[in-house]
């Protein structure tokens, strides 16, 4: 199982190699071998003219109609449930369809009623609750107790978790105990007849996607970011029904006390904002960012910025959009003096509407936005903000809220 | 205290491309380095022990010039290195990489506390950390911002939540995955460098472990497959405006008044 090399089939041991992008192969006592660097991109396998490289497939090892039903952890702090968990009960509910299956939320906390049944306004079929004290606060060891009971007793095909900070070290605690399979950050989610979960994220820092199955493990385990998927519109009906469901006290102690709880700033963040304004490295200094602030507050929108400047400590590193920094979808986002490296374009381009002003027009920037102005920010920006205050004036045209 | 530091050896740059031709990945550069992230974990660890004294040792899972990074650490003022390394962990996803780290990790010793990095640049996951403490049955918390006391039986910390920032007192062992910007990192020592230049690293491979069936480990281990990578699709529904600054700034400001995007 895996991958097998057919020595004898290699004509040039050395040339062969360097077919591997992550040099994974290495020549060992004359035979090529694979070392611990290779990724199974299986590249090597496709570049195998002569079968080479040959990948033979696993055998299947776990019986797939055990398990049924697309569950969302319910990402739920302090009396508010997180909105990428209705984003995932939208995606959720499209997989059910396509697959016939049920889509189950999972709660956990304490006096969590509410919370329950606000979630049967967005068409689950059954949201399971484990309400208790001892689940009032998130704590890592009694929750991934309470979700691995809910697993072992419901037996879910796919689990979906926000990317948040909650579910990014629930998820993968909650994998290993299960040795089931997990997928960081999923962009794009699908699911096959035989119920394997399609996951679709970007590798390499966001210039290559890779699809990725996980077809012999039940449940399968995703994470999704916020802002990624769709949330289905809320209903005036209820529907579907609250499993109460209890765990022996004793499986949900702690080795973690929570001393204080501080809460921070609350600050309108990137990803709740309708509109904004990326600044890029176009913008000479500092001070020049005063000039795209006037431009965002015109647009009741915000500043944000990409890498360069949130490292030059210009902006707030929870302005910065892009992969190592914040996904944001908003209305309108328009980026001035902003190459579009794809670190920065993974972070912004489901926006409903992308604008671009760079003067080089050649930048990667214009191959993402929707309209691009080929210019310098120093002389269009100015004059653009003129012309909205003398538009904005007064008209009936301004919107109330958006 | 006895500190254990997770890092891994990355590409030097994210530079690939897929030929759109062959369809073949291209890689520019072959230079490595010390995943960036991981350069926190380092740091807070060299912070710790000049607080509470102890070891720390370095352990990583790679081919064999990982041990270009292990060299590093110690440059940095690490104590031990460890190189888990075998041709039997080849294709390892996020569970098997961590299960083979928790494997190499039990039969290295006993760690008081354990260290991790946000996330690596190429994997990209941020799941290790979390896996391995699973494995290894310990406490865990990520998003560490700040580090506060050590004593012989808990550490207490800052973890940061959606909406919160918690103080929390650990019982060791644990683990600790800590954001970046937790401390500066220091830059490796020339003199450092020279001194440890002929310090023993450790290598670990399967035959070395505890758990010995081959089903556990590399790709047989993964339960994810990657059944293809391709390049991300470009936006198709695109106009590029062309004049000079006054046109297109009285078009866009057109544009957003029309589309109501004023506020005032
Ligand atoms: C693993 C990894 C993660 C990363 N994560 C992120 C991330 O999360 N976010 C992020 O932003 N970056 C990230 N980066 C960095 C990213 O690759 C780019 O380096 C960065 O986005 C470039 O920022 P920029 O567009 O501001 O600067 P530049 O690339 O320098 O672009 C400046 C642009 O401004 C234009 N310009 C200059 N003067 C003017 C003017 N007067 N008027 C109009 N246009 C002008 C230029 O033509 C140029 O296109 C990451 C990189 C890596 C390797
Ligand atoms: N191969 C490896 N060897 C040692 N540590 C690793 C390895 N892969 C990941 N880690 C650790 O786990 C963290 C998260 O990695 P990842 O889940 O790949 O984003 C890293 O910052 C490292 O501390």
């Amino acid at each position: 199982m895996g991958l097998v090399i057919h020595q004898e089939r290699i004509v040039d041991k050395k040339q062969f190699i360097e077919c591997c992008p992550f040099h994974a192969m290495e020549i060992v006592d004359g035979d090529v071998q694979i070392n611990a660097a290779c990724k199974m991109c299986k590249l090597c396998v496709n570049k195998s003219k002569n079968g080479e490289v040959e990948y033979l497939e696993d055998k299947v090892a776990v019986d797939k109609s055990q398990w049924s039903g697309i569950c969302v952890y319910v990402d739920y702090e302090d009396g508010d449930i997180h909105p990428v968990t209705f984003e995932l009960i939208g995606k959720a509910r499209e997989l059910a369809e396509k697959s016939g299956q049920s889509v189950f939320c999972l709660l956990l906390g304490s006096d969590v009623g509410t919370a329950a049944e606000a979630l049967l306004h967005y068409g689950v079929d059954a949201v399971f609750v484990y309400d208790t004290p001892r689940l009032g606060h998130f704590q890592i060891e009694p929750y991934t107790a309470a979700f691995e009971d809910f697993v072992n007793r419901n037996k879910p095909s796919v689990i979906l978790v926000g990317a948040t900070p909650v579910g990014r070290q629930l998820a993968p605690r909650l994998a290993a105990r299960l040795r089931t399979g997990l997928t960081a950050d999923c962009t794009v989610l699908d699911i096959l007849d035989n119920t394997d979960l399609v996951q679709i994220r970007p590798a390499f820092g966001g210039n290559i996607m890779a699809q990725i199955i996980t077809p012999n493990h039940r449940p399968q385990l995703a994470t999704v970011r916020y802002k990624v998927m769709n949330a289905p519109v809320c209903t005036a009906q209820a529907s579907g029904k609250i499993v109460s469901c209890s765990i022996d006290e004793k499986m949900l102690s702690s080795n973690i006390r929570v001393l204080s709880v501080r809460h921070k700033e609350k600050t309108r963040s990137l990803e709740q904002v309708e509109v904004l304004v990326a600044a890029g490295r176009g913008v000479k200094k500092k001070e020049d960012l005063a000039l795209l602030q006037t431009l965002a507050e015109l647009l009741g929108g915000e500043l944000a910025c990409t890498r360069p400047l949130a490292e030059a400590g210009w902006l707030d590193g929870g302005r910065q959009i892009g992969l190592s920094g914040r996904t944001v979808r908003p209305k309108l986002i328009i980026a001035c003096g902003v190459s579009g490296a794809v670190q920065f374009s993974a972070g912004m381009k489901s926006a409903d509407k992308i604008i671009a002003i760079n003067k080089d027009e050649k930048a990667p920037i214009f191959s993402v936005a929707h309209i691009g102005l080929v210019g310098d920010l120093y002389d269009i920006v100015p004059r653009l903000i003129e012309k909205l205050q003398q538009g904005g004036e007064g008209c009936d045209y301004v919107v109330q809220s958006v | 205290m006895e500190i254990l530091v997770c890092i891994k050896q990355v590409p030097g740059t994210n530079k690939v491309e897929i030929d759109p031709v062959s369809g073949v990945l291209k890689r520019d550069g072959v230079d490595s380095k010390m995943n960036p992230y991981d350069l926190y974990a380092l740091e807070s660890a060299l912070r710790l022990r000049e607080q509470v004294g102890g070891k720390i040792t370095v352990i990583t899972m790679g081919p064999g010039q990982a041990t270009e990074i292990i060299r590093e650490a110690y440059a940095m003022g690490a104590d031990h290195g460890i190189l888990v390394s075998d041709r039997k962990f080849a294709g390892a996803d996020v569970l098997a990489t961590s299960y083979t780290l928790s494997q190499a990790i039990k039969t290295a010793g006993h760690f008081d506390i354990i260290f991790c990095g946000k996330q690596t640049t190429d994997g990209d996951t941020a799941q290790v950390g979390s896996e391995i403490s699973e494995f290894l049955g310990i406490p865990s918390a990520t998003n560490v911002t700040a580090i506060h006391e050590a004593g012989e039986e808990s550490i207490t910390v800052e973890m940061g939540l959606s909406n919160t920032v918690e103080t929390v007192e650990i019982q060791l062992p644990c683990l600790l995955c800590v954001d970046k910007g937790i401390y500066q990192p220091r830059l490796p020592s020339y003199i450092k460098k020279k001194l440890t230049q002929d310090r023993e690293i450790t290598v670990l491979s399967l035959a070395d472990l505890p758990d010995q069936s081959t089903a556990r480990y590399g790709l047989s281990g993964s339960p994810t497959q990657v059944q293809r990578i391709f390049s991300p699709d470009v936006n198709d529904d695109q106009q590029l405006w062309d004049g000079n600054a006054e046109e297109l700034s009285q078009r866009l400001a057109d544009l957003l008044i029309g589309q109501k995007f004023v506020r005032r």
